[in-house]
């Protein structure tokens, strides 16, 4: 009940003045710790770049699927065209349930039930909606992934025609399409990315059986080629 | 009549643009044709996958009988009630309207030299490569007493469809305390997990509605797909239920009558009141009329699934012999891209890449209780050779089991969608 009360005030409180700070929204340091969820698609913080996610710099008061150069989903697209701007109210609803919110959306994210948890994370990202260039750390909050590969394994070109045949063993059970149900979608991610992903399930850094085995015996043309197709697939 | 069409098409055309015309008819008669026999997880992946790739230069015709394909592939679910029947029905619309020519129809003779399928309607299909993927066929005489003239008595429910609700409707009229009997076939057969995930699944049925009802199981084999994980389970979730009776004490002798509901057992009969009997297997029979099995299964060269008796033939899935892979829909799944790859090759110089197969096989034990076997295979000269594998653990936790489950409900959406489009 309390939570309710509160979260409706929060609300309210938006409305009446459009821009609030970070301290006024919840626990920053907090939201920190509960952003960790967050990074391995999302960046933001100094030098930020759209990876799997866009990056987050500025979101409170962009327009939704505003970011030129990321494929967002149609529905947050229809959203953004109807004028659909990111306040607290708005980045809570989509982050308490995403499919909701936006049903085809790409975020692969089972939702963040607690206002309280939502709150201190929509604080700590609004510590980066002002001016993010003034941040003190210097390097964004999240990399995709380590890259302790070998560099030489990112500068393969892939070939895409190869990556069409081998992606058939990936179709089995990602949907082309992006739907996510039990699996993770993997259409569109960014090439370094899966490239990153394909050698941590390789070298069994990252634990899934079915992935550690299939990308066990790729060779690093052929996770390159997958990666080329994957980041090209039309929907 | 797509020709008829086509003709028509061009002499219309020819009135107002006339160059046009005799382009339209070259191409139409020197398209190459595939003909698919069974449209299930191997033939309906090949034909969507030479059609969708070839981008219309190979004209390719599925035939199958059914207009709605139910998937064996999560049956043993709806025994448990985790899925309803309608569920698992998929039809031909998407594949259709993507330009393959589905044919509702039986394929009842192949003639080879004229490289032509007659159907049960009339008529003959010719085709420049053939795929067959019929699935199974039971063998006469495998449990003594039972004949598909049985299966409404003792239902097989090892085809999905009205035999899976047969099946269930019989559970459900089991009485309190009565017996629920399995014959579990010999190797090699149709989803080596399959008739235990249908223990568990039935023994969560009963669990629920008829707590003090038994379960018993014999099996010709001594070991069997998963056994470790499901015995742990079964001990778990349904102790005292289940009763297997192994070849040591008469499992692999076992006789049925469908007219009295007895089983006998090493001479022992046996009163039960469902009797759901799993006979050996053997290709689909259209692979007898085609004369390309050799023994119960239809051999097949393991780089692109060709019949090793005649290279216009490709054999996918539960019907072939091709090594080390499951029947499984995963496999014939996986087959089909192999297959197709190289038709496509084979008839319109398409990159062939070498083959790549795969197979992962999920079951569910009890509510969110999911595990899974895997493995990965390439060709060899020889066969489809294993070339890595897991399995899931006993004792894992009960997060990493749900997740497990839930993972095989993505993977029967994301195998449908790629079979279907
Ligand atoms: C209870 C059960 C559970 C299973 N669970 C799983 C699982 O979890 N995962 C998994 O991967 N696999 C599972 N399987 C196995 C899977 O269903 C099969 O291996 C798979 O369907 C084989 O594909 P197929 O193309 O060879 O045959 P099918 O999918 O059986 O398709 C054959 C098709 O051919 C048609 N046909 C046959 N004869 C003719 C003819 N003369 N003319 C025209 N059409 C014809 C049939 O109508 C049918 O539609 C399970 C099987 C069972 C029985």
């Amino acid at each position: 009940m309390l939570r309710m009360l509160r979260h409706s005030f929060v609300a309210l409180t938006l409305i009446a003045g459009p821009v609030m700070a970070a301290d006024e929204i919840g626990d920053a340091e907090r939201g920190a710790e509960l952003y960790k969820e967050c990074k391995s698609c999302h960046q933001v913080g100094a030098g930020a770049k759209n990876r799997v996610g866009p990056q987050l710099n500025g979101i409170f008061g962009r327009q939704a699927a505003s970011m030129e150069k990321f494929r967002y989903s149609k529905s947050l697209k229809r959203a953004g065209n109807d004028g659909l701007i990111w306040d607290l109210e708005k980045l809570s609803a989509y982050i308490e349930n995403p499919k909701a919110f936006a049903s085809d959306t790409r975020m692969n994210y089972k939702g963040m039930k607690r206002v309280g948890d939502r709150n201190d994370l929509l604080a700590f990202l609004r510590v980066y909606s002002d001016n993010p260039q003034d941040i003190p750390e210097a390097q964004p909050t999240a990399r995709a992934l380590s890259h302790d590969i070998d560099p030489t394994i990112l500068t393969i070109v892939g070939d895409p025609e190869y990556g069409e045949y081998l992606s058939s063993e990936c179709l089995t059970c990602h949907r082309a399409d992006g739907t996510t149900e039990g699996i993770p979608s993997i259409t569109l991610w960014p090439e370094e990315d899966f490239v990153v992903a394909m050698h941590a399930y390789k070298r069994k850094l990252r634990p899934h059986p079915v992935m550690q085995m299939l990308a066990g015996r790729l060779n690093n043309e052929e996770i390159a080629a997958l990666a080329a197709y994957f980041s090209l697939l039309e929907e | 009549m797509k020709l008829n069409r086509r003709l028509f098409l061009g002499t219309a055309a020819a009135a107002t643009a006339s160059l046009s015309a005799p382009m339209v008819m070259g191409g139409s008669h020197s398209r190459p044709r595939v003909v698919v026999i069974g449209g299930g997880a191997g033939g309906a992946t090949a034909a969507r996958y030479i059609n969708k790739d070839s981008k219309g230069e190979i004209d390719v015709t599925l035939i199958e009988p059914t207009r709605r394909y139910y998937t064996c592939f999560f049956s043993n679910l709806y025994l448990g009630g985790f899925r309803e029947m309608e569920s698992l029905g998929h039809g031909y619309g998407s594949m259709a309207s993507q330009g393959v020519n589905v044919v509702h129809d039986w394929a009842v003779g192949i003639d080879r030299d004229a490289k032509t399928v007659a159907l049960a309607g009339g008529g003959s299909v010719p085709y420049d490569k053939l795929i067959l993927s019929p699935g199974i066929d039971f063998m006469d005489g495998a449990v003594p007493g039972w004949s598909l003239a049985s299966q409404n008595a003792m239902p097989h429910a090892y085809k999905a469809g009205s035999q899976t609700e047969l099946l269930k409707a019989q559970i459900a009229a089991m009485p309190q305390g009565g017996t629920f009997a399995l014959v579990a076939p010999p190797n090699p057969f149709r989803c080596p997990p399959g008739p235990y995930e249908r223990i568990s699944m039935v023994a969560h049925n009963l669990k629920a509605n008829n707590p003090t009802a038994k379960i018993l199981v014999l099996d010709p084999k001594p070991k069997f797909s998963k056994q470790a994980l499901f015995e742990e389970g079964w001990a778990n979730h349904y102790d005292g239920m289940i009763e297997r009776i192994g070849p040591d004490f008469g499992g692999d002798a076992v006789e049925v009558r469908p007219d009295a509901m007895e089983v006998v057992v090493d001479g022992e009969v046996e009163k039960v009141d469902v009797c759901n009997v799993i006979p050996a297997m053997k290709a689909g029979r259209v692979c007898d009329m085609a004369e390309v099995t050799d023994g119960r299964w239809a051999p097949v060269n393991a780089a692109d699934m060709s019949s090793k008796m005649d290279d216009s033939i490709h054999i996918l899935g539960d019907a072939s012999a091709q090594g080390d892979m499951p029947k499984s829909g995963f496999s014939a799944n996986s087959q089909a891209k192999v297959c197709a790859m190289a038709v496509r090759g084979a008839l319109t110089d398409s990159k062939v890449f070498p083959a790549k197969f795969s197979n992962t096989c999920w079951s569910l034990i009890d509510t969110d209780d999911g595990i899974k076997v895997g493995a990965t295979y390439e060709a060899t000269d020889e066969k489809i050779a294993k070339v890595d594998g897991f399995i899931s653990k006993t004792g894992e936790d009960a997060d990493l089991r749900r997740a497990t489950y839930e993972e095989s409900v993505g993977w029967y959406s994301g195998i449908t969608a790629d079979m279907m489009g």
